[in-house]
């Protein structure tokens, strides 16, 4: 069960198909060669990066360390949040509700994950910590960005069919009710149709990644099932109470829509 | 003669500060240019927009009320209702009784089957009466009717006119209601409130 290294002339051969890749469509003239380029030298640096700082965690494993990273990951995590939502809370609503949310949700699951069934001692060994906490992260921030966004476009969009409710003396909550509904199950849709597909469609990559690393099939299975339930609930718990504090947000104590509380994000 | 609806520096960044009293049966107008804050009056009633004051109706504050009654009680109707489900009936009050439904709709000429019409399917005049009578089914104490007959024509307005007359009359409720239509006001009659930038300008009588 040994891990085949890779060499600088594999990574070199694997650059150059992206390198033939960006001159065809320049060639091409369809616009994206630069971006393909800028986003490969992205992952290298990236990556390698995060390689040193990881292979440090682990000589220096100790908890402040592993904390402090863990922090530096939400508060990273969160501030993604906020720059997918079109509209976006304003002021520090904005990026909060995203990011306490996330905190909570993934790090919630992962202590839960590395106490009682992963069990590494210690319990935050950076190994199974980190990129544990990464995954999770990875989702939940998906998640609650897609559920988010989707909650503020249609209630947007929706305001007139939400005051006329509230009108005709609708609570707060049963006018947003659809929307909330909406945005909830477009946070939770990817996280579902990863699990559906697993196996079938697509081999998840963290097992893929633990085969290539020599480890039983079956073992692997077992660490993505585990993995993929945790994502499942970090992602679920944490987009729905992300779009719950968010439509609560949308209306102040006397029930009044308060679209004044968003602003347009960068993006529009 | 008592009050049913007593406002007291009602103030919103765009409006008043203003004061206004309402008797119960009365059908007041609201008139003034566009822009000048006749539709943020009745928003702001209806507290659908932040806004600071005393509003008291038969006597009780606002504040003491949870929005949701207050909203039942002080009914806003804009010019363009909406409509969320796919059949008229689903946007009716849960607890509504038939029999004033039944009356309700006759008001406005429309047929009992007409609560099971689809959305989808109907036309500007018969959501807008269909809307008035959605509103009503709250039993309100003070109707917002916010160019209620816009869009409509001149059959369907005057059915709109009379329905509301004909409760004012028997519920012994109020209305506020704006008009840019000049017939209109001349049918509708009584007192005129003329709003100009965001103040009260002209409280008269026709």
């Amino acid at each position: 069960m040994d891990l085949i290294s890779l060499s600088a002339l594999d990574l070199t051969l694997a650059a150059l198909l992206v390198v033939a890749l960006a001159g065809l469509t320049i060639w091409a003239r369809m616009g994206l060669g630069r971006s393909l380029l800028i986003a490969g030298a992205r992952t290298v640096i990236q990556l390698l990066l995060i390689g040193l700082v990881l292979q440090t965690l682990f000589d220096h494993a100790h908890l402040g360390w592993v904390a402090l990273m863990a922090l530096i990951m939400v508060s990273i995590a969160g501030y993604e949040v906020m720059a997918r939502q079109q509209r976006r809370f304003a002021g520090l609503w904005g990026y909060g509700i995203g990011a306490v949310t996330m905190f909570v949700s993934a790090f919630a699951v992962t202590v839960l994950a590395l106490t009682t069934m992963v069990g590494p001692s210690p319990w935050w060994e950076p190994q199974y910590a980190i990129p544990l906490l990464g995954m999770l992260l990875g989702n939940t921030m998906t998640g609650i960005a897609l559920g988010l966004d989707r909650l503020t476009q249609t209630v947007w969009r929706e305001r007139r069919t939400i005051e006329a409710r509230l009108a005709l003396g609708s609570g707060w909550s049963e006018a947003v009710a659809t929307m909330r509904r909406e945005a909830a199950r477009s946070g939770l849709m990817p996280t579902i149709n990863a699990m559906a597909a697993a196996g079938i469609v697509s081999l998840p990559g963290m097992m893929t990644g633990q085969i290539l690393a020599g480890a039983p099939p079956v073992e692997a299975v077992k660490y993505q099932i585990l993995i993929m339930f945790l994502i499942t609930a970090g992602t679920g718990f944490g987009t729905l109470g992300a779009v719950w504090f968010a439509s609560r947000r949308l209306f102040d104590t006397r029930e009044r829509l308060r679209l004044d509380r968003l602003k347009p994000g960068r993006h529009t | 003669m008592d009050r049913l609806l007593d406002v007291r520096q009602l103030k919103t960044p765009q409006l008043g500060p203003l004061d206004l009293a309402v008797q119960p049966g009365e059908l007041v107008q609201v008139t003034g240019a566009s822009g000048a804050g006749k539709s943020l009056l009745l928003r702001a009633l209806a507290d659908l927009d932040p806004n600071t004051g005393e509003v008291m109706l038969n006597g009780e504050a606002r504040d003491a009320m949870l929005p949701v009654q207050w909203r039942r009680r002080v009914a806003y109707v804009p010019a363009e209702t909406a409509w969320w489900g796919e059949r008229v009936d689903e946007h009716l009050p849960a607890d509504f009784s038939r029999e004033t439904a039944l009356h309700l709709l006759e008001q406005v000429a429309l047929p009992e089957a007409s609560l099971g019409w689809e959305v989808e399917r109907l036309s500007s005049g018969e959501k807008q009466r269909l809307g008035l009578v959605r509103a009503l089914l709250n039993r309100p104490r003070v109707l917002l009717l916010d160019e209620p007959t816009a869009n409509l024509d001149l059959e369907n307005t005057k059915r709109i006119e009379r329905a509301v007359r004909a409760y004012l009359a028997e519920e012994e409720a109020a209305a506020l209601w704006v008009s840019h239509d000049t017939l209109q006001r001349q049918r509708l009659g009584g007192r005129i409130l003329t709003i100009r930038d965001g103040q009260l300008e002209v409280n008269a009588w026709t």
